[in-house]
């Protein structure tokens, strides 16, 4: 079969994908960086696929859509950006908690508050970590290309019916607006398979309920309980990384997203003047791949830790590889991008003793 | 068989009185069997919740829909109706069951979805939902309970508590000047021109549980007609947060409540469209 | 003219004893018992047989308590044939 390439900007891409991913229904509401997923799908889905998009009055009812779509066992998704991905937690927690499959999209910006509309990764604790209330996890994917920005959407699907967990894909504003090419992947027919859990009308006797709430402290426990052992079950099957040129380094610098790609470029500056660094790049943010960065990090003498942020990710770093390690750290905040430039410096500052400062 | 002569009245009373009339073929009345679960409920002594809730279940199986409705319950006192309707149900964040049923109706458009949603769930915290999903004229039916108090947290202010009503945030009597007037979210989404049918009834008596059934059966009806959302909100008591007996609480909601939130139809499909032309 | 017959059976382990039923009854058909059910409520009970089959005890009961039944026309019919009513009355039971 002919392979289908195209010139797309990251969320465009993230859009196209979901249409062609079968997707269901799409709940959303402008925000810069992202606000091209809601007028793309606006412009293309209905009339593709009948997929079903709606422009909602606020992020909180985004997400509540998304709820009760979801609790029909369609394939549903939202998508905002960091001020609105707030506005979402306590949907977000109730769908955890009620075991909806739904894919929330996060191209994140600077903050804190209303911030910037340029790209930061200071959402990684809140997405990773929890940010609404509650014990729960989301599945997190982290792209860092606008292919993987494509190809998330259909493996987010994936993961979320397997689990019956939500998936966010965090990305942030510079890959949801710039451009690459894409190989799209064929359209995939809407699906209308019926789950026992879903409210689609009773089917028998006894009604299917959607629901986050038990008032007995020890029904509650019980749903706790058998949501951490779906965690542990996720944590064991679906940790995805990348690992460039690890196996020789003798420095590694962890990254994400497209802080990754910067630093894959700052490891070949510092190849070139013959510093043996590798880029680890973690995938999924959650599970995080912890024992394959302590792999990974057998053998260095350091790590350099780089994010937009002031260092969320770090703490992940630290718990993969404890003391022994030292752990640094460079950081841009507030919608700064770091250049490759800076990274091998403070590379060669921490830990080569070098600096042009 | 048997012939006997008699002579009076007297004899043919006797006769009747001694025949048992508790069968099957002479019931007029009896809840509902499929669609409501023989589960005694949590609510109150005296509390409509549980009127309306049979009544949902009447109309449910009435209209052979069983199979076919799905239901959203809100936050508060009938945040566990779905331990008590046998349908298929959502339980929602506090506020946004009109959102969630939206995304349900949205996704299944040819199910019977509905919402019920007391006043502090859709006219506080949840207006913006209200309003929006209204003027959308997403077609579900919005059942709104008002009773004028948050019962399930134990009876502060709402946004529908009358003036000078006492409850436990506004324990002096509820003071429009600093606390706002009693909002007639009603009246408000019957301006909305996705509006299709806004109701209010009551059941503290009979003859209103009547209609009220009737309301809700024609929401249920409408919905086939995709013509908007139907409205229907329910005058109701609160006697524990009232802090009244039963009975005290169904008289003092005839003499109070219902002056300020009159009972009857607000909008009704064949004045809709006139209203729109106008 | 006879009265239409009616008859309730109230299952006084859903009912709460909120007394709105007594209030909905034309007939003051109905009172709280003097004992309680296993939950503690004070019950209703019926006191009087004179009850219609209206409904309205089990319409406005939150609780869904009240089962109500009329004696139908039809029936009445089957159980007792009343015939040659200015002369003799004669009634068939059967």
């Amino acid at each position: 079969m002919k392979k289908e390439f195209k010139l797309m900007k990251g969320n465009e891409a993230l859009a196209e994908a979901a249409i062609r991913a079968g997707c269901d229904a799409y709940f959303g509401y402008p925000i810069t960086p992202q606000s091209e997923v809601l007028e793309y799908l606006s412009r293309e889905a209905h009339n593709r696929t009948g997929m079903v998009v709606l422009q909602a009055e606020s992020e909180i009812a985004s997400i509540n859509m998304v709820y009760g779509a979801a609790g029909t066992g369609k394939k549903v998704m939202t998508s905002s950006s960091s001020p609105g991905i707030s506005l979402m937690q306590e949907g977000i927690s109730y769908i955890a908690c009620a075991e909806l499959p739904c894919l929330i999209v996060n191209v994140s910006r600077g903050g804190p508050g209303l911030g910037t509309i340029q790209p930061a990764q200071s959402d990684y604790f809140q997405s990773v970590k929890g940010g609404g209330h509650g014990d729960y996890h989301l599945i997190v994917l982290a792209p860092s290309t606008v292919q993987e920005m494509s190809d998330f959407v259909e493996f987010s699907f994936e993961l979320a019916f397997k689990y019956r967990n939500p998936v966010m894909i965090l990305t942030d504003g510079a890959l949801g607006q710039m451009m690459e090419k894409v190989e799209l992947k064929p359209q995939v027919e809407r699906f209308h398979e019926e789950f026992n859990w879903a409210t689609t009308g009773r089917k028998n006797g006894n009604s299917r309920v959607i629901t986050s709430l038990n008032l007995e402290a020890e029904k509650m426990e019980e749903i706790n309980i058998h949501l951490q052992k779906k965690y542990e079950m996720i944590t064991k099957n679906e940790i995805r990384f990348e690992a460039i040129n690890c196996e020789d380094a003798d420095y590694l610098i962890v990254a994400y997203g497209l802080v990754a790609r910067i630093c894959q470029k700052a490891a070949d500056l510092a190849r070139e003047k013959g510093i043996k660094a590798g880029v680890f790049r973690p995938i999924t943010l959650f599970p995080y791949p912890y024992e394959e960065l302590k792999n990974a990090a057998k053998n260095v003498k350091g790590i350099l830790d780089v994010e937009m942020n002031a260092g969320q990710m770090i703490e992940d770093v630290r718990l993969a590889v404890g003391n022994e390690l030292p752990v640094a750290f460079h950081g841009r905040m507030g919608g700064v991008v770091p250049s490759p430039e800076e990274i091998l410096e403070k590379l060669e500052m921490k830990f080569l003793g070098g600096s042009n400062e | 068989m048997n012939e006997k002569k008699m002579t009076g009245d007297e004899h043919y009373e006797t006769m009747i009185a001694e025949e048992n009339i508790c069968i099957n073929e002479n019931i007029v009345y009896d809840k509902p069997h499929d669609a409501l679960y023989s589960t005694p409920m949590h609510y109150c002594p005296g509390c409509g919740h549980g009127v309306v809730h049979r009544l949902i279940a009447e109309v449910v199986e009435e209209l052979g829909i069983i199979h076919d409705v799905i239901g959203v319950a809100p936050v508060g006192c009938s945040v566990l109706a779905y331990n008590y309707l046998n349908i298929d149900m959502s339980e929602a964040a506090h506020g946004r069951a009109s959102a969630v049923a939206t995304g349900i109706k949205r996704v299944l458009p040819d199910k019977y979805v509905f919402s019920y949603q007391g006043d502090g769930d859709l006219a506080a915290i949840g207006t913006g939902e209200t309003i929006h999903t209204c003027n959308r004229g997403e077609n579900i039916l919005v059942i709104f309970i008002n009773n004028g108090i948050y019962g399930m947290t134990g009876g502060q202010m709402a946004p529908t508590t009358l003036a000078n009503m006492k409850s436990s945030t506004s324990p002096f009597g509820r003071d429009v000047q600093t606390m706002g007037y009693p909002l007639k979210i009603t009246e408000l989404v019957a301006q909305l021109p996705g509006t299709y049918y806004v109701t209010r009834q009551s059941v503290h008596k009979a003859v209103n549980v009547r209609k009220t059934k009737k309301a809700i059966m024609n929401g249920f009806l409408y919905q086939k007609e995709n013509k908007g959302t139907c409205f229907i909100e329910v005058v109701s008591n609160c006697p524990s947060n009232w802090k009244m007996s039963p009975v005290e609480s169904n008289k003092w909601l005839d003499e109070n409540m219902l002056p300020f939130y009159p009972l009857g139809d607000i909008k009704i499909p064949s004045n809709s469209s006139k209203n729109n032309g106008e | 003219m006879a009265k239409v017959k009616g008859d309730i059976i109230i299952d006084i382990e859903k009912c709460k004893g909120c007394e709105l039923c007594i209030e909905a009854c034309p007939q003051d058909t109905l009172e709280q018992s003097r004992s309680v059910n296993t939950k503690g409520y004070l019950y209703i009970v019926k006191v009087q047989d004179n009850c219609t089959g209206c409904t309205n005890c089990a319409l406005v009961c939150p609780d869904g308590a009240i089962t109500v039944f009329r004696q139908s026309g039809k029936k009445k019919e089957q159980i007792a044939k009343i015939t040659n009513v200015t002369g003799d009355l004669k009634v068939t039971v059967g």
